[in-house]
């Protein structure tokens, strides 16, 4: 067979390609989603609206986009480090659930405690939770050279069934009609929200806090510049004497670290709880998140924008247009199919002959 | 615990554990190729719905197991197209596939969720599966074709070399893997269920992936770990039923936790060679370097 098609490798890698490809991949999938409308029998340009437009449209749906968004930056700025390291943890998912058990056991503990320092040390100890979740795979990478893919989305499976297991078990609300969920958190334990009557809460700092930090790591520091290097080839950045074994446990710690945060955030926040199914799969959307803002943390914070836009969306579909809420996922995974797609593109350069 | 009771729950253990075969020794080949696909959970999904509704539909059980398989084949064929001629991150194009996967079928299922159906009887399948087993197995060590799908996943670039079609062996397999997701599905919303609830798969596909590697690679321990994997899943209900106060949970995280170990133990090189990890698992094959 003779191959008409011949591709090589670009030379004038184009950084304004590389921003772009994100907003071509939207595209892309709004066009292909339009005609799974259509398909449904449903006006493409009424479905879209229903379904971008109409949830943003007052400071109700403004504020729920930030309680979505919020998690999803904070997973996906902590994932930025370890892909940039090219460390593939994809167990973000357990390390959320990590967290939420660590510090929403401290919660549990401390159910009377009327103290401002309640709060601090669940967040605390959301991130402690992570980051204890997320050394796993790298104390197994590190030492006997584990595949870290397998391992950290194998632990996501058992930190859930940890999570259940204490929600139906020793941590279960006594007053909870044998519902599978804990006792509603004490008001000191609870998340304050920015504005009085809507959920927003002040996640939403923490989620700006890191982006910036992230971005002064990134650009400013010897520790960003090891992180580029080593991501870019292993071998150079141990020939430059960087000390790699630690760059992985500092990746994997940071990201478990912000996971377990986020998880904390959602059970002190708009949950006030433990209950089994605390988070709409954010830890492995956020590894949509993640590659959509192309690693760059502000990229990140408008992509979680965007991501959490499909499930706002997704919920409104369900209600006004009848269609299950899953829809959100068909985007998802639309939208990383068509990044990661465009991004050969970017990478390569394609002849006709 | 009588005879009959014993012949009951392994009876059940059969029935429950055959979708694990199915999408199991499927991710099997395709990784034997040096392709690891995530997507299995989506690829099940999608091949339990389309079978599922063409079923009700038609009426047909040709026709609707014809459009399952249909499903794995166009879906993993898209997943191929991606990883092998857009060079696309394997981990990443797999996620998005599974997430892609439960969306789809979730729409597509909406109108059929109650909808009673007569199933097929399921030991067609758990027959197919083992002699699907025995088939991959001499595949694999027998065969030419098979030799050169190993060759492949072992060093793409010295396959590459001599003269093997290192991308056509590749959507072979994917396809393969695909097609084998699609039947584990249809099993389940076809025989096992049979009905069609939203995300019914419940992880099956994930504990298929762990299933490959807990196999270490090999089609006969593939078939025994399904059954130990069913075999915990079914038990932890009996043991409660019985009054054994261990908690459920613990039993199913085994498969989880007893996957990692299996991956501890072959990470030494020495033991990696022994056991037959195809050393070219989800690195990206580029005919220009």
């Amino acid at each position: 067979m003779v191959y008409l098609i011949r591709v090589e490798l670009r030379e004038d890698y184009s950084n304004l390609i590389f921003y772009l490809s994100p907003l071509v991949a939207v595209a892309l999938t709004l066009f292909f989603g339009s005609f799974i409308f259509l398909i449904l029998d449903l006006s493409p340009i009424e479905s879209f609206k229903i379904f971008f437009i109409s949830p943003i449209s007052n400071s109700y749906g403004i504020s729920e986009l930030f309680v979505k968004a919020t998690p999803l930056a904070i997973i996906a700025l902590g994932l930025s480090y370890c892909f940039k390291n090219n460390i593939y943890n994809i167990g973000a998912e357990g390390q959320l659930t990590m967290g939420a058990i660590f510090g929403g056991g401290i919660g549990l503990l401390f159910n009377d405690s009327t103290s401002v320092f309640l709060l601090p040390l669940m967040i605390l100890f959301g991130a402690i939770g992570g980051a204890f979740w997320a050394t796993i795979p790298a104390i197994l990478k590190t030492k006997f050279n584990t595949n870290e893919i397998l391992t950290s989305l194998m632990l996501t499976y058992v930190a859930l069934f940890i999570l259940d297991y204490f929600v139906v078990g020793p941590w279960k609300d006594p007053a909870g009609y044998g519902l599978p969920k804990s006792m509603p958190f004490p008001d000191a334990g609870r998340l304050p929200v920015l504005i009085d009557g809507l959920r927003v809460h002040i996640g939403v700092y923490f989620a700006l806090i890191i982006c910036l930090i992230t971005y002064i790591i990134y650009n400013k520091t010897l520790f960003g510049f090891k992180l580029k290097v080593s991501g870019l080839s292993s071998k150079a950045s141990q020939y430059a004497g960087f000390n790699y074994k630690n760059l992985i446990f500092y990746t994997f710690i940071i990201s478990g670290a912000c996971a377990g945060l986020a998880g904390l955030f959602e059970v002190s926040g708009p949950i006030g709880l433990l209950y089994r199914d605390i988070s709409p799969n954010y830890g492995f959307t956020a590894i949509i998140v993640a590659f959509l803002g192309r690693l760059n943390p502000f990229g990140i914070i408008l992509s979680s924008l965007l991501i959490a836009l499909t499930y706002l969306g997704a919920e409104d579909a369900q209600l006004f247009l009848k269609i299950p809420s899953a829809v959100g996922f068909v985007f998802q995974g639309l939208v990383l199919f068509f990044l990661l797609g465009t991004d050969f593109l970017n990478k390569y350069k394609v002849f006709i002959k | 615990m009588s005879i009959e009771l014993i012949i009951g729950i392994l009876n059940i253990v059969l029935i429950s554990t055959t979708p694990l075969v199915f999408a199991g020794i499927g991710e099997l080949v395709t990784e034997k190729s040096g392709v690891l696909n995530l997507g299995l959970e989506g690829l099940m999904l999608v091949g339990a719905v389309t079978g599922f509704i063409t079923l009700v539909l038609t009426g047909n059980y040709f026709y609707s197991l014809f459009l399952s398989i249909l499903s794995g084949v166009i879906l993993s064929g898209i997943f191929a197209f991606l990883v092998l001629n857009l060079m696309t991150n394997q981990i990443a194009t797999g996620l998005a596939l599974t997430i892609f996967g439960i969306g789809l079928s979730a729409m597509l299922g909406k109108k059929f969720g109650g909808t009673p159906i007569d199933g097929l009887n399921p030991y067609y399948f758990i027959v197919i599966s083992f002699l699907l087993v025995f088939f991959v197995a001499y595949f694999l060590s027998k065969t030419k074709t098979g030799l050169i799908v190993r060759a492949v996943g072992e060093n793409h670039n010295s396959a590459y070399a001599l003269g093997y079609n290192v991308i056509k062996t590749r959507y072979l397999t994917i396809i393969f893997g695909g097609v084998m997701s699609s039947l584990a599905g249809y099993y389940i919303s076809i025989c096992y269920a049979p009905m069609w609830q939203e995300g019914m798969t419940a992880g099956r596909g994930w504990i298929a992936l762990a299933l490959v590697v807990f196999a270490t690679w090999k089609p006969w321990r593939l078939l025994v770990g399904a059954y130990i994997f069913g075999g915990v899943a079914i038990m932890q209900m009996n043991l409660q039923a019985i009054g054994v106060k261990l908690p459920g949970q613990f039993f199913n995280m085994m498969p989880y936790l007893a996957t990692i170990i299996v991956l501890v133990f072959i990470s030494s090189n020495k033991l990696r060679l022994k056991l037959s990890a195809p050393s070219s698992l989800n690195i990206p094959f580029e005919k220009n370097q």
